[in-house]
């Protein structure tokens, strides 16, 4: 499978952004994507390259955390690619089976790589990535007040 | 052997609405909506993701719902349905080492970098009953506090390694990853088919094997080293982009266990390890996980194969629920024919018994 060569990957700052808004895109609901498209006004017309569909990714792991590649067990993903009328494609990965999340996502991959949209549309992102940062650090002041420091007590006497 | 049967449609279509009827339970009583279970009842939801080797929480509550709270069946349910997908893609190895943790603890040292965090856990309650729960709207807050920057958190093994005290992995990931879903496990068994079994194993089988491990039957003396659980990103490669995407994030569980010493004429002795990691928050069973991954490494080690846990045939033939399950339940199939069979035989060995018995009485009254 494609993946497991390990093939050197194409690293430029326009890869990265790409990347970075893909995760955002795939870590969003599809209500809040929906929302955030009727907020970037008219858009181009697109066609599927690939209509939503549904399949699995198989999940890896590493044995020890740092060895060798293990099989750990399957996920469900949804994907779609879409083609706009500026020519431009845009890809959908997303975790779950919301076959809509996935075209939003792709859509929206689209639509950010185009000068014409991109900067309304990746304001929408950095909104998305702000909210999903302040769940995690919710998420992580909590996990924090449960910090303990445990005092090694004196075994044995009675 | 079972026989094929014909008939009772009608009976069959009315068990199954009988038990529809069964898990809705009282209609006075409002249903309980897949939502609730996703929400409320998580960590059944993530025994059976686990179990069931496909991870999709809302599905796994749905399974749930499904099953009555029948949680083999739920993970039987889940198994079918993952055969109706496509398999579109293998994720890049999940990097435990950059998890955004939730719980960490370790039993080797007290003060670990990045401390003890104990997160969500039923550790240290009294397991009385709660009655207050049995009135409703019971909410608890947690309380927040400010929490340091993220980064990846130092590992108790890399303590260890640094030092030399156990072996740091060197991965090679030229090498083919065993799929046991897709190729039968042929004995003896490479490590990672061996993981990926036991991560989709019974969480009771392996809790038993490790259980009778820390007994006495091929002890390795373990200690949690360290025991995480929190968020993984997923990623894949699309082939149409080359590049690493993710496609979102996952809880897992990870259990690495620190084992007894090992060293020969030419080896220092250090410790050994094993390592558990599953889909969702299940402590119990990655421990279990971990302390059975090491069992099994027994044959690599040079170490006796001698208890139950070390023996990779024993243990990974036997710790599917799924398959376990199936086998033992056949037995409720028609087995008419074969019962019929040993009942005629039977009859014919106590007829043929008693004859001799009766003639030898006779023929001994005779001599008398």
């Amino acid at each position: 499978m494609q993946s497991d060569r390990n093939m050197p990957l194409p690293e430029s700052r326009e890869i990265e952004r790409r990347k970075q808004w893909m995760g955002v895109l795939a870590r969003a609901t599809a209500t809040q994507l929906e929302a955030a498209l009727a907020e970037c006004g008219p858009l181009p017309e697109f066609e599927y390259l690939r209509r939503p569909e549904i399949g699995m990714v198989m999940v890896r792991g590493r044995a020890d955390a740092k060895g060798d590649q293990f099989n750990l067990g399957e996920m469900t993903v949804s994907r779609c690619s879409v083609k706009n009328a500026d020519g431009l494609v845009g890809h959908g990965y997303v975790a779950g089976r919301n076959k809509r999340h996935a075209e939003l996502a792709a859509v929206f991959d689209a639509l950010l790589q185009s000068f014409e949209h991109g900067s309304v549309c990746r304001e929408v992102i950095a909104t998305l990535a702000g909210e999903q940062h302040v769940a995690r650090k919710k998420r992580n002041a909590k996990t924090a007040a449960t910090k303990v420091n445990f005092f090694t007590m004196v075994r044995g006497e009675d | 052997m079972y026989v094929a049967v014909k008939g009772g449609e009608k009976a069959i279509e009315n068990a199954h609405k009988l038990m529809g009827e069964e898990r809705r339970g009282d209609p006075s009583v409002p249903e309980l909506g897949v939502d609730q279970i996703l929400q409320q009842m998580r960590l059944a939801v993530d025994r059976v993701m686990c179990e069931g080797a496909l991870y999709d929480p809302p599905l796994a509550a749905l399974a749930i719902k499904q099953a009555a709270g029948d949680l083999v069946e739920a993970i039987f349910l889940l198994r079918a349905y993952r055969t109706t997908l496509p398999r579109l893609y293998a994720s890049r190895p999940v990097d435990t080492t950059t998890m955004h943790v939730r719980r960490r603890v370790s039993a080797t040292f007290k003060d670990i970098p990045g401390g003890q965090l104990l997160g969500p856990t039923f550790d240290y309650t009294h397991r009385l009953l709660d009655f207050s729960l049995a009135a409703e709207s019971q909410s608890s807050i947690a309380v927040a506090t400010e929490s340091e920057p993220e980064g990846p958190m130092s590992r108790v093994m890399d303590l260890l390694g640094d030092e030399g005290l156990i072996e740091i992995p060197t991965p090679n990931d030229q090498q083919h990853v065993s799929d046991i879903t897709h190729d039968p496990i042929s004995f003896p068994v490479k490590r990672d088919a061996r993981l990926q079994s036991l991560a989709r194993g019974d969480e009771g089988f392996l809790l038993a094997l490790g259980y009778s491990s820390q007994r006495g039957f091929g002890n390795n003396h373990p200690f949690a080293g360290e025991i995480r659980m929190g968020e993984v990103a997923v990623s894949i490669v699309p082939d149409e982009l080359g590049f690493e995407v993710e496609i979102g994030d996952i809880t897992v569980s990870e259990c690495e266990m620190v084992t007894s010493f090992k060293g020969n004429k030419e080896e220092l002795p250090r410790f050994t390890s094993g390592y558990g990691l599953s889909f969702g928050y299940n402590e119990r069973k990655v421990m279990a996980m971990s302390i059975v991954d090491r069992s099994l490494q027994a044959r690599e080690l040079g170490e006796d194969v001698s208890a139950p846990c070390q023996d990779e045939e024993f243990v990974l033939y036997h710790s599917d629920n799924v398959e376990a399950q199936g086998f033992v339940q056949h037995l409720k199939l028609p087995h008419y024919v074969d019962f019929q069979a040993d009942l005629v035989m039977l009859r014919s060995m106590r007829e043929e018994i008693m004859k001799q018995d009766t003639h030898r009485e006779k023929s001994g009254e005779e001599v008398a």
